[in-house]
């Protein structure tokens, strides 16, 4: 027993010396969450990016993180404490810590700041996205090729930019298929309650669609599509456990490559302002494997997938129209960047009313 | 299964859980005591719960296993506002803050587990009515404890001499303690029924609603409970057409949405929580009953003297 404690103490001194030691010469990286890193999965997508950053450069950065930070007057105070605490590059991924973090940056000129999913920017604020819509052009395929009925349910969170655009690209790519494929919204106003994402799924269910999706956290949905016997799509993370026959595709947030790559930049001295918008062929998103589908169905995912990624295809092209029927892309015409980024308007074929 | 039924299978799914937490929690502050750690007992229950129905594969025991951990839990308040008479309200809100966090650490290792799903009970011959038999008699045993622990509630409340000491000690613990009635051993029983309360409700969550175990899963159902308790005017009874009247508005809100009806869905998430509130209103609009029904000491410290 003795023993055990003096290598338990010697080991620890070691530790500690290697520590001290190291801290004097290692860069500081810092990670703000919204979400618990075990949450299964926006947050831990993130985290699982925080640790690939570390694997790849741990002999020259730390990384230090807090979880669960509200959005809000809470968040100003985290970003600051971290700024504060000497952190150099500072990651803060979630929509509503875009106005704390343009805050805390003035006060730290000397900080970098890297926001996720915003558009502000300022000479130390840089941000980054994902074209998750890519993904969800896909899935829109599959669902048109799979759905028997021809109406697919989507289970939303908030109506902001991002969610209409995803919704948007899902009916896009649907209607690629079948033209006249419908989606029934449902709008759950929350990004994680188990029970409320569960019932919204049940209601779809319920009213005739044979195909789910989601833009919010949980598996609960793809549980209900389990249980009812329908098909599924996974979102953030891949959640086949939660439907080892249900899932037929999940989008999966990649982040760990943009964080080793900005993060290099910063030690480099390197580091600038950026609005990153990358897609499936930067691989900051992946397809998750196309499973419980017909070989000609999974062949048409991946040919899919392939000329998004080689840049032939780009959802967002004419002929399109809105809604109410008005023009809004003519033949060949694509989208600019900055309207998907404000979308508030469906495109033709959305059996919803968008919430203002 | 027509639409109707379809519908109203939700609503009782939805409606368990809140009924249930909002039952322990009247029995609680029948007895004087405010507890606003509802929240934070229910997560815990539906941890543990999860967590020993993956262990001994048997949901039961995970039933058994929440009902504890929420009666268990909750004597830690019950150990700091009665015998050290700390503030009520804000022990409360730390039990919740902690129910929230110790959940998530005991959880860590069965996040992402395809949880059991209790299976329903099908009561013979009247399983077999129309309509009525599926949704009332092919249930779980949860829903079947929550209508039983309504009526034995309202039984053991105002029917028998236990409950009445323990509305004695609510209304005036000055006054039962002077009769000889023991203020802090009901309080300390009465706030134990509630946390076993609170505990079962989590247990439905991760065994019959969604059952899996994700980090704060309750999201906000302990605090409805709570409300429900208020404007019941803490009567069991009401509680059913509370938790069934929110659970229904919350479940057809949905359905509108899915048919398309164009009502904004802003102003559909909040119908629950508004037509609840003018429900339960008109229906305790006596003042005089209201009044005579509310727990006068409630929230109030008791400190025996000797």
């Amino acid at each position: 027993m003795k023993k055990l404690l003096l290598a338990l103490a010697s080991t620890a001194a070691v530790i500690g010396f290697a520590s001290a030691a190291a801290a004097q010469e290692k860069a500081k990286v810092c990670f703000v969450y919204v979400g618990s890193k075990t949450d299964g999965g926006w947050t831990q997508a993130h985290d699982i990016g925080r640790l690939e950053l570390e694997k790849a450069l741990g002999d020259k950065i730390e990384t230090q993180f807090l979880e669960s930070v509200p959005e809000g007057p809470d968040a100003e105070r985290a970003i600051e404490r971290l700024a504060r605490s000497g952190c150099g590059l500072i990651y803060t991924t979630s929509f509503g810590f875009m106005d704390a973090t343009i805050k805390i940056a003035q006060k730290f000129p000397d900080v970098k700041f890297e926001h996720a999913t915003g558009y502000k920017t300022a000479p130390n604020v840089a941000t980054y996205n994902s074209r998750f819509y890519e993904g969800r052009y896909i899935q829109g395929v599959i669902a048109a090729k799979m759905s028997e009925k021809g109406v697919a349910g989507y289970i939303a969170s908030f109506p902001i930019p991002e969610v209409v655009m995803g919704i948007n690209s899902f009916v896009i790519g649907a209607r690629s298929v079948n033209p006249d494929f419908k989606i029934k919204v449902v709008w759950a106003n929350t990004w994680f309650d188990p029970g409320k994402e569960a019932d919204a799924a049940k209601a779809l269910v319920d009213q005739g669609v044979d195909i789910l999706t989601q833009h919010t956290d949980t598996t609960a949905p793809m549980q209900v599509a389990a249980e009812r016997g329908i098909k599924a799509f996974g979102q953030a993370s891949d959640m086949i456990a939660a439907g080892p026959k249900t899932q037929l595709t999940a989008i999966v947030d990649t982040w760990g490559a943009y964080y080793i790559k900005r993060t290099q930049a910063f030690l480099d001295g390197k580091w600038e302002t950026t609005s990153s918008w990358d897609g499936l062929k930067d691989g900051i998103l992946t397809m998750a494997p196309y499973t419980n589908m017909p070989d000609d169905v999974k062949k048409l995912a991946e040919e899919t997938e392939a000329k998004i990624k080689s840049g032939e295809l780009k959802p967002f092209t004419g002929p399109l129209k809105k809604q109410d029927g008005s023009e809004w892309l003519a033949a060949g015409a694509s989208s600019d960047d900055g309207t998907l980024l404000g979308m508030n308007f469906y495109v033709e074929g959305v059996d919803d009313q968008l919430p203002k | 299964m027509g639409i109707v039924e379809a519908i109203l299978l939700s609503v009782i799914t939805a409606a368990t859980p809140l009924v249930i937490a909002a039952l322990g929690e009247l029995v609680t502050e029948r007895s004087g005591v405010l507890n606003l750690g509802v929240e934070g007992m229910m997560v815990m229950g539906a941890v543990s719960a999860f967590a020993a129905t993956q262990i001994t594969g048997s949901p039961y025991l995970g039933i058994l296993a929440g009902i504890a951990c929420g009666a268990v839990f909750s004597q830690l308040f019950a150990f700091l506002t009665l015998t050290l008479v700390a503030n009520q309200v804000a022990t409360g809100l730390a039990l919740t803050l902690l129910g929230l966090g110790a959940s998530g650490m005991l959880g860590e290792s069965f996040l992402g587990i395809q949880g059991i799903k209790l299976q329903p009970i099908a009561i013979p011959v009247l399983a077999d009515i129309p309509v009525i038999g599926p949704l009332l008699f092919r249930q779980d045993i949860i829903f079947y404890l929550s209508i039983a622990l309504v009526a034995g509630v309202h039984w053991f409340l105002f029917k028998s001499r236990a409950g009445l000491k323990l509305r004695a000690v609510g209304d005036s613990h000055a006054s039962a303690h002077a009769l000889g009635v023991n203020v802090i051993r009901t309080r300390y029983l009465a706030v134990m029924f509630g946390g076993a309360c609170a505990g079962l409700a989590g247990a439905q969550l991760s065994l019959v609603y969604t059952p899996q175990w994700v980090e704060n899963m309750s999201a906000g159902r302990g605090w409805i409970a709570l409300a429900l308790v208020v404007f019941s005017s803490w009567r069991p009874w009401r509680l059913i057409a509370g938790g069934y009247l929110f659970g229904a508005v919350s479940i057809s809100q949905l359905h509108a949405q899915a048919f398309g009806l164009g009502i904004p869905s802003q102003l559909l998430s909040s119908l629950p929580y508004l037509a609840t509130i003018i429900v339960l209103i008109l229906i305790s609009h006596n003042r005089r009953t209201t009044l005579i029904n509310t727990p006068a000491s409630l929230g109030k410290p008791f400190v025996p003297d000797r």
